[in-house]
């Protein structure tokens, strides 16, 4: 196995996220783009780490998994107020903060 | 970047090495086929399962880099926990809305080019910088060594992410209670 295969794959779903997040207009669907790019970044961490030899890497990804769950609650609460406020998770609408 | 290690080591494993990449092939595309679709289907449900496709792939990557720790951990938080919420988010919020039509093309155009350039651009840096960095798994990482550091060397980040994920549920519960 070469490194840059592992490098590539992490890039490519990183951009299929970022497509995600910005295209979609559904809250839930965002939080889900999301998650594609935080394990992008994993894959990216545990293969410099296994590149390094190093467990740094293994245990970066692990806070990463961590603080993904702490960001999915909190996103989804968030998302479950928007629901409850508006009757809608579409993002285009949730504008009150725009001048 | 080869050191005598990797050299002895490419020297002797070739089958295994053929194996390593038949194997990283198929997941790889299985895991970009299904992130796409994950973020183009126009039904949540679906994108939730392709979502499932995309993480066990993940952890399938995790097991070939040798670091079983984090493919475990990747199963039992993302595809048992946080597809679990998804799933009740997308219940709670009666979230079928069709998401695709009318003004969402010109969206789809923009943010598909961000997302080709951004990939031309990191596909430019990796090729340049790593073209043929070999990558040799002789053995995985041993749990003991990741704890190891868990609680010696990052135990102040190992607090912190405690009291975050900590604040993180107390913050959950107060923003979605009803009044």
């Amino acid at each position: 196995m070469i490194l840059n295969q592992f490098l590539l794959l992490a890039a490519v779903l990183f951009c299929i996220g970022v497509y995600g997040v910005l295209a979609r207009r559904n809250g839930i669907m965002v939080l889900m783009s999301v998650e594609i790019i935080l394990n992008s970044v994993n894959i990216n961490l545990v293969a410099f780490g296994a590149f390094r030899d190093n467990v740094a890497g293994e245990v970066f990804a692990l806070f990463v998994i961590a603080v993904a769950a702490a960001e999915v609650g909190i996103g989804l609460a968030i998302v479950l107020l928007i629901y409850r406020n508006r009757r809608s998770i579409d993002l285009t609408e949730a504008d009150l903060l725009k001048g | 970047m080869t050191s005598p290690v990797v050299l002895a080591a490419a020297a002797s494993g070739g089958d295994l090495f053929v194996a390593q990449n038949v194997f990283f092939g198929v997941i790889a595309l299985v895991m970009v086929v299904s992130a796409l679709r994950c973020v183009t289907t126009s039904n949540v449900v679906h994108a939730a399962l392709w979502l499932v496709l995309v993480l066990a792939g993940a952890a399938a990557q995790f097991i070939l880099l040798g670091s079983e720790f984090v493919a475990v951990t990747q199963v039992l938080v993302y595809i048992g926990a946080i597809i679990v919420l998804f799933l009740f988010g997308i219940m709670l919020t009666k979230a079928s809305m069709g998401d695709d039509d009318s003004v969402a093309t010109e969206k789809r155009l923009m943010a598909s080019l961000v997302a080709v350039l951004l990939a031309v651009v990191m596909g430019v840096a990796l090729l340049d910088s790593y073209s043929d960095t070999r990558l040799v798994i002789d053995e995985p990482q041993r749990f003991g060594a990741v704890s190891d550091a868990i609680f010696s060397q990052y135990i102040v980040a190992f607090e912190a992410v405690s009291v975050l994920l900590l604040a993180a549920l107390i913050g959950a519960i107060v923003v979605a209670r009803k009044e």
